[in-house]
């Protein structure tokens, strides 16, 4: 009847309002890796040495953003770190995404013990807190790099990519399709690529946005407890030194909210991208009848 | 509630619990260097060294029993374990591990199931006011800012709240559980004074915390207001506090309650980091103090106490859901 | 003949999307005798459910009522203030909801679900007098009294059916609206439930309104037929008239579409799709289809008028004379 109409009008309401949030929040973190990139590039990477200017001055016209206490330009080390931190998200995300799409797959494809098994291993990580496992493994790493950061926060960020991508799979191989390519004598991997792939990519891109931004999350938090890689520039470490020598309780607020501001725009650009791909993979009002 | 189902739920427990406690155990084997002489070298390196290291050293070794086979090790750690006995404190020989724990614990405790409640009850209510068709405009200018705080990891709110309520303006202390050099005690000034230090670090976990609840109730409510048994409560000339309340809210428990178990992790995770931030004297401020000085067993012990903690609260709202929903355990996943 | 109960005139129901303007009820007029039942029928997407839906104000945005009176005993509900049509719904005209499976709330037993009812109507009843009248509604639609201890997911599809019955007829409304009560049901049950239909006409005096698309089983249950056809009503008037000689060419064409016994398994679909009502050709709404189209059929719309006595029909050939 007439909900057919409704239904109708809501989809291309949706489409219009997913399109932006997803074209808005790709372009907030674009807009913050090309700061990132581009400033890296063009600023003099000496002035976020140790002892590069006076400690601890503020803002100013030659400081934009003034200097730490370990006298560095914030604005440099700030610039610096953000591909670092990108780089750590967008590793840990691949690698926790290709785990979740491998084991999704073989789950839902399968059936069965291995569904299972990986059924049963996903959900007992879920319930133990990612950051105990995470302090474990990077308290007796001796030097921590920034692909070992990746590394390691990848390990706990493939649970909900595997979920989602196994229960899409579970859907799709219910679907004729399937069924017709089978019975058509494709063999099991055949399949698998051929036909549920292309129609999982939805599924894949909202599980890789949500796979980076926990990855993110997982970082910013282990090098703010001090397990992050010393030597480096990340957002984390930064907001880690701020912390360590006080620049909160001292009111140096321009050390240490440059890095959260960056880190809650990244946050938002990746909310908002989920936001719109979710509505792509789950259009919610496919309700029956 | 059947049977199967306690039983099934029991062995998840069992199963998490476990692997997390060998996960524990191994890892730090699994790593190149010796943890103890690692951290005798760095107090030698720092020179002058608090306790009695020798004996500590001793106590270690026998403890862990470094010399034997490894699967020895394994059974000595689990029989210590199930006794209760997590060991000594590498940093503060002959202090146990324990006595650490027990001390932070109530802390913790405290501070995350206030602060919880508070999120969980405020949240649900405010996303589900937002997803009624008839919410006030006001109140839907509120999205946005939802979507901000949510967008900020708790301890990072913790920052800035730190920064405004006790360094701009000094309304609340800028640290630790209660004001230094007093006793605790049971007097209303002292439980002002816990209350005025816990105010902060309970805001940042709510205020980060409420936005995602509100989005998330807010998506469940508008999903549960386009269900068929919601038009037929209208068409039957309920008043619309009734439908809100009985029919609306009250079916959005559920979900609400299983992303609840599901964020626990998350808000754990959170509180620790938060409890940084301030100093905050519970579990989460001892494993940074932990972190920094290299007390491995200290970190092995808050680990498993966070592991097991938040296992036996998951496994009590999973006996908790069939009150909340019938159908659940009729339901198969 | 017995006088209207409710009186709709000019029903005009827009839903406003961003694909365009959906008219889907335009200028939809009938009446409903007291104890009669009267069916409405028509394909998926005709506004038979907008219409029914639209007698309960039930109409939800991005839709609306933008014209028409829906008169009950002379007072048009569409004028009611939010809790005027708040107490008149179930109390004076009822709703039998098209999807009985879902339309239970899962978390709250039968019994606080026909309270519920009740108590948003007359809230002065003590518990027993409540608890005595669910009783006795369960037993008039044949449940027993356990049912009230139970959730909606321990009940059968048909049952739930018969509990909605019950709430329906809880304050004894003069209009039962039926919206496709049986789409979900096999055709047992669905039988039964029509058997509860007829007894809520015939025991309580209640007018009945059935909507669905179902021919045969308008045939067998309502006294007056009205035909929709893209949000308009193309043809009414008493079953038996309409079944043995159609006046519009679609009614014709959904009574050939019924299995019948000398004709067995000998199905003619109608031809041509249901036109989107977002894009409806010029004139005659049906007349992409429509075997017997006419050059006018495309230019004008044909009006609504009574072709016959008691006979209303939306037809350029029937005003022309020609069939």
């Amino acid at each position: 009847m007439a909900t057919m109409y409704r239904d109708r009008a809501h989809r291309a309401l949706r489409f219009a309002r997913l399109n932006m949030l997803l074209v808005s929040g790709l372009a907030v973190i674009v807009a913050v890796v090309l700061v990132g990139y581009v400033g890296s590039a063009i600023i003099n990477q000496d002035d976020a040495r140790v002892g590069a200017f006076d400690p601890g001055l503020r803002p100013s016209r030659d400081h934009l953003l003034g200097t730490d206490r370990q006298a560095r330009d914030v604005l440099a080390v700030l610039i610096l770190s953000i591909p670092n931190t990108v780089k750590i998200g967008l590793l840990a995300g691949a690698v926790g995404l290709g785990i979740g799409v491998v084991l999704g797959l073989a789950a839902g494809y399968f059936g069965g013990l291995v569904d299972l098994v990986i059924r049963t291993v996903a959900d007992v990580v879920f319930t133990i807190p990612g950051i105990a496992i995470m302090i474990i493994v990077a308290t007796n790493i001796r030097t921590m790099s920034v692909e070992m950061m990746a590394l390691i926060v990848a390990s706990l960020a493939w649970m909900y990519p595997t979920r989602a991508i196994r229960a899409q799979t579970l859907s799709l191989r219910e679907r004729l399709y399937v069924e017709v390519a089978r019975l058509n004598g494709e063999s099991g991997m055949e399949l698998v690529v051929k036909q549920m792939l292309p129609n999982l990519l939805p599924y894949i891109a909202a599980g890789f946005v949500a796979s980076v931004s926990g990855a993110i999350l997982a970082t910013i938090g282990l090098e703010a407890l001090g397990l992050g890689p010393q030597g480096e520039f990340t957002l984390g470490m930064m907001i880690y030194w701020a912390r360590f020598y006080g620049a909160i309780l001292r009111g140096m607020w321009w050390w240490w909210s440059p890095p959260i501001a960056v880190i809650v725009v990244i946050f938002i650009g990746l909310l908002l991208a989920s936001a719109g791909l979710d509505r792509i993979a789950n259009p919610r009002l496919q309700r029956t009848k | 509630m059947t049977v199967d189902y306690i039983v099934k739920r029991l062995g998840m427990l069992l199963v998490v619990i476990i692997s997390a406690i060998s996960i524990n155990f191994i890892i730090p084997r699994l790593m190149p260097g010796d943890p103890v002489q690692q951290k005798m070298d760095q107090m030698v390196a720092m020179g002058g060294t608090v306790g009695d290291v020798q004996g500590m050293v001793q106590e270690y070794r026998k403890k862990f029993g470094l010399d034997k086979p490894v699967w020895k090790q394994f059974i000595s750690y689990w029989g210590d374990l199930l006794r209760g006995d997590l060991g000594y404190s590498l940093n503060n020989y002959p202090q146990r591990v324990s006595s650490v724990i027990t001390g932070a614990l109530p802390w913790t405790a405290g501070l995350l199931i206030t602060a919880i409640l508070i999120t969980f009850v405020l949240g649900i209510l405010m996303g589900a006011v937002l997803g009624w068709p008839t919410a006030p405009r006001g109140l839907r200018g509120v999205v946005p800012v939802f979507l901000v705080l949510h967008a900020v990891p708790y301890f990072l709110l913790g920052i800035i709240l730190l920064f405004l309520f006790a360094v701009s303006v000094r309304v609340f202390p800028g640290g630790g559980g209660y004001s230094f050099g007093t006793a605790l005690q049971l007097s209303l000034g002292s439980i002002a004074d816990v209350l005025k230090h816990a105010a902060l670090p309970a805001l940042s976990i709510v205020l980060a915390g409420v936005g995602g609840w509100a989005l998330g109730m807010r998506g469940m409510m508008i999903s549960v207001l386009g269900e068929d048994y919601i038009n037929l409560a209208e068409a039957k000339g309920l008043k619309q506090r009734r439908i809100f309340l009985w029919y609306g809210v009250r079916n959005t428990m559920l979900p609400a309650t299983t992303s609840l178990a599901m964020s626990l992790g998350h808000v754990v995770t959170g509180a620790v980091l938060v409890e940084m931030i301030f100093a905050y004297p519970g579990i989460g401020h001892q494993l940074y103090r932990a972190i920094h000085a290299k007390d491995y067993t200290v970190i092995q012990g808050i680990i498993v106490v966070l592991v097991v903690w938040l296992a036996v609260t998951l496994f009590i709202m999973d006996l908790i859901y069939p009150l909340i929903d019938r159908r659940i355990t009729y339901r198969r996943r | 003949m017995s006088p209207d109960v409710l009186q709709v005139k000019e029903l005009r129901v827009r839903y406003d999307t961003y694909s365009g303007v959906v008219n889907a009820v335009e200028g939809v007029s009938f009446s409903v005798r007291a104890g009669e039942k009267l069916g409405l029928v028509g394909e998926s997407g005709c506004g038979k459910s907008s219409t029914v839906l639209a007698l309960l104000r039930m109409i939800k945005p991005p839709g609306r009522i933008v014209a028409g009176q829906v008169l009950l005993d002379g007072v048009d509900l569409l004028r009611l203030s939010d809790e005027e049509i708040r107490l008149a719904r179930f109390a004076a005209i009822s709703l039998i909801p098209q999807g009985a499976m879902n339309s239970l709330n899962p978390v709250m037993r039968i019994r606080e679900q026909i309270v519920d009812t009740m108590r948003a109507h007359n809230g002065g009843k003590s518990r027993a007098e409540l608890d005595s009248r669910v009783r006795e509604l369960l037993q008039w639609v044949g449940l027993s009294d356990w049912v009230a201890n139970m959730f909606p997911h321990e009940l059968s599809g048909g049952m739930k059916q018969r509990v909605c019955i019950a709430m329906a007829i809880s304050l004894k409304p003069k209009v039962v609206i039926a919206d496709e009560p049986t789409s979900a049901l096999d055709v047992v049950v669905q039988r039964r439930v029509m058997h509860t239909l007829e007894r809520v006409q015939q025991e309580l005096g209640a007018s009945v309104i059935l909507s669905g698309h179902d021919m045969g089983l308008m045939a067998q249950f309502v006294d007056r037929l009205g035909v929709m056809y893209a949000g308009r009503l193309v043809e009414m008037g008493p079953t038996e008239a309409i079944f043995e000689d159609p006046l519009h060419p679609y009614a014709r064409l959904l009574i050939d579409t019924l299995p019948s016994l000398d004709r067995k398994g000998d199905f003619k679909g109608i031809p041509g799709v249901a036109p989107s009502l977002l894009n409806l050709p010029a004139g005659c709404a049906f007349q992409p289809r429509c075997p017997h189209a006419v050059e006018r059929c495309s230019v004008d719309e044909p009006a609504w008028q009574e072709a016959r006595p008691g006979r209303w029909v939306a037809c350029h050939l029937w005003a022309e004379g020609r069939r």
